[in-house]
């Protein structure tokens, strides 16, 4: 085989890796902190990527107006709905702003989804420390079906494309960089952008929880909560902050996923199951571990999606991640990166 | 008698005697009445109560003795319902061996999946099954080899020119479909009295019959001294293994025997109606099983049996209630008001089906931890208890 195809199955994994890291990684992060297993996370990676629908579709809200000089093909006066971006802002301004939805997104859905994490956290989960994980999953998993239909209810079942901004359109050819011939190793623009914007996410991530004082705070807590609450530090109320962060990084994941691919009701079902075999593999609680795994797997499952592997042994691809996740429970317990002890029975 | 308390008899008979009269007790309305579309008399709804009543009463020997929360049970009642299909298209199209088989091949595949699940538990445990289930639903839609034996994304059939080694061959004239011994799952017998008509069909019969004695298996299970071990488990694991016990062996047997119940009604299901598609292998279908469980009362007897039935029957009813119906009943309402109440209960209904069912589990499992059932018990308790300080 080729080393180009081998470079761009490494490329495809990274992508779907950047979503699988960044929602196993707000998973890791509520684990860790509130010790609860979030069943409803998908359904929050789902919202994130609805925001940037419902964003897309407030933006191009438009006038309609009767244009008497031309004609449809029935003979009426034609109907031309120019959007209220573009009276606003100019012609100009307005289709940039209507191109540029997703990223745009990005601001619209921080403070939704810090919102639903808020609420989430202070209106049912607080209620559940108490109680058992399989309590846990289960109302977690109750409140996944029920955003699940919410969003159906109000977007319908099927796929809604929101495409990326014009300028990201298109491939960027790697190959001629590295000396091969150009169209050997073409990799889409956007899952280039999607794969820096999960590092930067990641990285925004764990830089605040390793230099502020706020994230010190934290990862104490997440060490012994009691201890810190002894202190005289209201440890509730950061936790509750950190699940409204770890809220919001799976519904960036899900803006940003968009133009991979149409958002539908069940993605974050989907992604879901996933992302729990990828946090177990990392290592419950730990979040490095999240986001190796997180690329690992993704790029595994790609390597399994070649066609000479998929020749030999067919459908591997929908088998690798958890053949593997099974291997590495039974081999190693507490995942790659687990500290030791932790939910290791 | 049959090994069984008193009070755990009169429940079985209970239970027994809603079966029989499902068929009249499920058609209250009249024919010709508008309200008889909500009839769930009919043979295929009341088979698949029974049907997912088995299922889940299995689920709960597992959940609601152990407290281990499996969300992999799906693979068992796909397994068991391919194999019946191969049992019915090889063997014979007498649903005997079909049910046994499949039976049989849920708990071999149980075994092995609870093997290595069970070395872990918690959270850990639910996402292994988890993991084991998608794996064998991805294998079961398109890994080659596996496809051959499950057909793949069309799934499996019967068909005329199946072997039968059993059989008469027979090439000519209708796909057989499954029976007892001559008589056919899908024949009826219709009992009409005045406006009613009531449908007693065989195949819910066979699977009333099963469950019944599934019931029975599972009650004996809950009050043996295996069960008082497995609820062992449940209430403190750490404290059984200190008492020189290894729970392991234990835990598996119940993994097995709530998986051969899956198998089992996956097999009633190709028996009475002789397909088995992927889909049955979902993880959506384990999480059905486990709303069922929570919902009618996990850890009780009867409740699994009747969140079965709830689920299923509300399913059929509340998908069948459309907008312009919903028009008609607040049609004695002005009309702002009538539109506004349409407005607010049709999200919840039709199409919006889910979201009541996912609310409704949440408020159980957040304000009723014992399910239904559960609820009514600590209920009828509170006012019998009252009661009795009043005299």
């Amino acid at each position: 085989m080729e080393l180009s195809a081998l470079l761009l199955q490494v490329l495809n994994g990274l992508d779907k890796g950047s979503a699988y890291a960044l929602i196993a990684l707000g998973l890791t992060l509520i684990f860790g902190t509130l010790g609860v297993v979030n069943f409803a996370h998908g359904a929050l990676f789902m919202i994130g990527a609805f925001c940037s629908v419902t964003l897309q579709r407030l933006l191009s809200t438009s006038v309609i107006t009767l244009d008497e000089t031309k004609l449809d093909f029935l003979g009426n006066p034609a109907k031309i709905s120019t959007p209220y971006v573009n009276t606003w802002f100019g012609p100009d301004i307005g289709n940039a702003i209507i191109d540029w939805s997703v990223p745009l997104a990005i601001l619209f859905a921080i403070p939704i989804m810090l919102l639903i994490g808020f609420v989430m956290e202070r209106g049912l989960i607080k209620h559940f420390y108490k109680r058992p994980h399989a309590d846990q999953i289960l109302v977690t998993f109750g409140l996944a079906i029920v955003l699940q239909e919410a969003v159906k209810y109000f977007f319908g079942a099927n796929q809604i494309p929101a495409p990326a901004p014009d300028m990201f359109v298109g491939s960027f050819d790697f190959g001629v960089y590295i000396g091969m011939n150009p169209g050997k190793l073409m990799y889409p623009y956007w899952r280039i952008v999607y794969f820096l914007f999960a590092l930067v996410i990641i990285l925004a991530v764990f830089s605040f929880l390793q230099f502020t004082t706020f994230g010190m705070v934290v990862r104490a807590g997440m060490a012994d909560r009691e201890t810190v609450g002894l202190l005289g530090i209201n440890i509730d109320k950061r936790f509750t902050i950190m699940f409204g962060i770890a809220a919001a990084v799976a519904g960036l994941a899900g803006v940003m996923y968009t133009p991979i691919n149409p958002p539908s009701y069940t993605m974050g079902m989907d992604f879901l199951v996933i992302s729990f075999v990828v946090v177990v593999v990392g290592g419950m609680g730990s979040l490095p571990g999240a986001v190796l795994a997180g690329f690992l797997l993704g790029i595994l499952e790609s390597f399994a999606s070649i066609r000479q592997v998929i020749d030999v042994l067919p459908g591997i691809n929908n088998l690798v991640i958890y053949l593997a996740a099974i291997m590495i429970l039974l081999a190693r317990p507490r995942g790659l990166l687990g500290r030791k002890g932790v939910m290791e029975n | 008698m049959f090994g069984l308390s008193r009070g755990d008899l009169l429940l079985w008979l209970f239970v027994l005697l809603l079966v029989l009269a499902a068929p009249i007790l499920l058609n209250p309305f009249p024919e010709s009445s508008a309200l008889a579309q909500f009839n769930g008399g009919y043979p295929d709804l009341m088979q698949r109560f029974l049907i997912f009543g088995i299922f889940a009463i299995g689920f709960n020997i597992l959940f609601g003795l152990t407290g281990y929360l499996s969300f992999g049970h799906a693979a068992f009642l796909g397994a068991g319902s391919y194999a019946a299909v191969w049992m019915l298209k090889l063997l014979t199209i007498n649903v005997i061996p079909a049910i046994i088989v499949s039976t049989l091949v849920a708990g071999i595949l149980s075994l092995i999946i609870g093997y290595i699940s069970l070395r872990r538990s918690g959270i850990y445990f639910s996402i292994l099954t988890l993991a084991f289930a998608q794996m064998s639903f991805a294998a079961a839609a398109s890994v080659g080899f596996v496809t051959q034996f499950t057909g793949g994304e069309t799934g499996l059939q019967t068909a005329l020119n199946d072997p039968r080694i059993l059989d008469t061959a027979s090439t000519t004239g209708n796909i057989p479909a499954p029976s007892l011994f001559g008589l056919e799952m899908r024949d009826s017998f219709q009992w009409s009295v005045g406006d009613w008509l009531w449908t007693f069909n065989a195949g819910y019969y066979v699977c009333g019959f099963v469950m019944m004695v599934a019931f029975y298996i599972a009650i004996r299970i809950t009050r043996s001294p295996f069960g008082m071990m497995l609820k062992a488990v449940k209430s403190n694991n750490e404290r059984l293994s200190y008492t020189g016990i290894n729970p392991k062996p234990y835990t598996l047997a119940a993994f097995v025997i709530s998986g051969m119940y899956a198998g089992l009604a996956g097999g009633l299901m190709v028996a009475m109606d002789p397909l088995a598609g992927v889909e049955r292998m979902q993880w959506t279908a384990s999480g059905e099983v486990v709303l069922m469980t929570i919902l009618g009362g996990v850890g009780t007897l009867i409740g699994p049996i009747f969140g079965a039935g709830l689920i299923k029957y509300f399913e059929n009813i509340f998908s069948k209630i459309n907008e312009s119906l919903l028009h008609q009943w607040f049609a004695f309402l002005p009309d702002g008001v009538e539109d506004f109440f349409v407005a607010v209960i049709y999200p919840f209904v039709g199409k919006g089906w889910h979201l009541t069912l996912g609310l409704s589990f949440m408020l159980v499992v957040i304000f009723l931890p014992g399910g239904m059932v559960g609820g009514l018990t600590s209920l009828y308790r509170r006012i019998f208890k009252k009661s009795k300080q009043a005299n």
